[in-house]
């Protein structure tokens, strides 16, 4: 540009080339450009050779060299317009463009007036060079603050997927406890059936086994009547042939016949009442028998309560033929019918009655002397509702015990001889199924009652 | 001869009376009727000497017929003491053995086969 001794454009267009590079980061944004751009140097490295050995030509090529550069600088940054530094590298190189060019132009077009004026040249040019670095540096500033810009964002990318793959592990790890918590929900609700099921099938062991009790008792008591019904029907036959006789004597003693023939009709009477005992007996023990869906009706819990003493005693009576006890019985005279099951509180009655043979007959085989086993039955009205007591004066149940006899399972009986099952289905049957309350008195070494009360 | 039938049940008595009633009319056989073991033991005291054989059924409530059994063969009555035949439902061979043992005469099962029983009394009467 001015005459030095060393030409100056070519350097510096050099060197603004390869700060330009940097700051515009050519490399990455524009690769193809920047392939040439890199050999942008030679021509510059050339002319500046030249002007070491001839000036003339040189000068000019290195202000041409020097413009070309500043053009391409240009070309540069429009291309990479949507980056702000190239943007201000733009804004930066236009001022200087625009004076280095009308400066050389009016050089060549009219030199005088460049003279004369080129003080005022100078400063434009000057002012044009400060403005060029000042946004030069602008631009590398704005650089570092995308690239950092640019960081923060990719940091932040990273983040994301580092979360990303933590959310993914995480629901992995909360699919794998869902599967395995249904799965053990699987097992348990299969365990609770299992569960369930053992239950009804113990409690139907149960029925059995008191069932079982009945059966030796209830095999006496229907053999009973139907004895009396052969035995009847036999002797009938034989008054009938006594009457034939007396009927084909020469002389008939009408007496006689009239007397035999009132027994006969009394017998045949006799023969239906016992037939109906027995009847009902079968009818009494299938209703035992039956799974409890029985509805309430109403029953007479006076004839209730005696026929299952009798039955539980002969029960009994059936395991152990030296066994004897006293019964005693002292039912409240016109008791009304209450409404229950009668299948189910006869169930409970048969279960307290063989409880009390089974305290009195442990506290007979102890030996006192002069002690009477008794087992006693009472009913009563108490307001609306009735009472049913079952004493005994067998060996009691201790206060540490009181508490758990209505437990399922519990028993104080030896292995194989109890369920212990039975106090806690009549505690069942009588509260749940019936409203009632079972509660019990006893006496350690001395005796116990069971008191139930039924609503009407 | 007079026998004592001891059972809980009230119409063993109607059955005995006329399944005897020739006997009892011709006055070969007297019967009374006990129904409890109790009772029986009462009508022995007050009416001693009298029986010469009773009729008892194991299974009654209060004392049982084995009970009853063991008093007649112990307690100190005035001689002779009666036989006494056990009737009862109850034919195991338990309780046959446990009746043989406390000294009784005799086992029938029910339902009693008359024609059987009467039989053996005849027998008794005229040993």
């Amino acid at each position: 540009m001015d005459d030095g001794t060393v030409l100056m454009g070519s350097p510096v267009a050099i060197l603004l080339v390869w700060w330009g590079r940097r700051v515009l980061d050519t490399r990455t944004r524009l690769p193809e450009w920047d392939r040439w751009l890199d050999r942008l140097w030679v021509p510059g490295a050339l002319i500046f050779a030249l002007g070491l050995f001839s000036r003339n030509p040189a000068n000019w090529l290195d202000d041409v060299y020097f413009l070309v550069v500043l053009a391409i600088g240009m070309a540069v940054s429009w291309q990479l317009r949507a980056y702000r530094p190239a943007r201000t590298v733009a804004l930066g190189l236009a001022p200087y463009v625009v004076a280095s060019g009308i400066e050389d132009v009016i050089g060549k077009v009219a030199p005088t007036f460049l003279r004369r004026y080129h003080d005022s040249f100078d400063l434009v040019t000057v002012l044009a060079v400060t403005w060029l670095i000042t946004f030069l540096f602008i631009a590398r500033n704005q650089r570092k603050a995308l690239a950092a810009e640019l960081l923060l964002r990719q940091q932040a990318a990273d983040e994301q997927q580092r979360i990303e793959a933590q959310n993914q592990d995480l629901e992995h790890l909360v699919h794998q406890r869902t599967a395995s918590l249904a799965r053990q929900t699987n097992e348990l609700r299969a365990t609770l059936t299992e569960l369930k099921e053992t239950q009804t099938q113990l409690i139907q062991r149960e029925k059995m086994a008191s069932l079982g009790e009945l059966t030796a008792g209830i095999a006496h008591e229907i053999q009973n009547p139907l004895n009396f019904v052969s035995n009847f029907s036999e002797v009938s036959a034989e008054l009938l042939d006594e009457l034939a006789e007396e009927r084909a004597r020469p002389t008939r003693d009408l007496a006689l016949e009239a007397e035999l023939l009132a027994d006969l009709k009394q017998n045949l009477q006799r023969i239906t009442q016992h037939g109906g005992r027995a009847s009902g007996i079968v009818r009494g023990m299938l209703e035992h028998s039956r799974a409890s869906t029985g509805e309430r009706a109403p029953t007479d819990l006076n004839q209730l309560a005696d026929e299952y003493l009798r039955l539980a005693y002969h029960g009994l009576r059936a395991k152990d033929k030296s066994f004897n006890a006293e019964l005693k019985t002292d039912f409240a005279a016109a008791l009304p019918p209450a409404q229950v099951i009668s299948g189910d509180v006869g169930r409970v009655l048969l279960n307290l009655f063989t409880n009390a043979f089974y305290a009195v007959q442990k506290r007979q085989q102890m030996g006192e002397p002069g002690y009477a086993p008794t087992v006693g039955v009472a009913t009563r009205r108490v307001g609306s509702a009735v009472e049913i007591k079952v004493t005994d004066n067998g060996t009691g149940i201790p206060a540490h015990l009181m508490e758990r006899i209505f437990q399922p399972f519990f028993t104080t009986k030896p292995t194989g001889e109890g369920t212990g099952l039975g106090l806690s289905l009549s505690h069942d049957i009588i509260t749940q199924g019936h409203g009632g309350t079972l509660r019990v008195e006893s006496q350690e070494g001395q005796g116990t009652t069971f008191i139930i009360t039924l609503p009407a | 001869m007079k026998i004592l039938v001891v059972d809980d049940e009230p119409d063993v008595r109607i059955l005995f009376e006329q399944r005897f009633r020739r006997e009892i009319r011709s006055g070969e056989f007297g019967f009374s009727f006990a129904y409890s073991g109790e009772e029986a033991l009462t009508f022995l005291r007050d009416h001693p000497s009298e029986v010469v054989l009773i009729l008892s059924d194991i299974n009654m409530p209060g004392m049982s017929g084995l009970e009853l059994l063991r008093h007649v063969k112990s307690d100190p009555l005035p001689p002779p003491p009666p036989r006494v035949m056990m009737l009862t439902a109850y034919g195991d061979e338990a309780t046959h053995q446990q009746a043989l043992q406390l000294g009784a005469d005799d086992f029938l099962t029910k339902p009693v086969d008359f024609a059987a029983l009467r039989t053996k009394l005849h027998a008794i009467e005229t040993a």
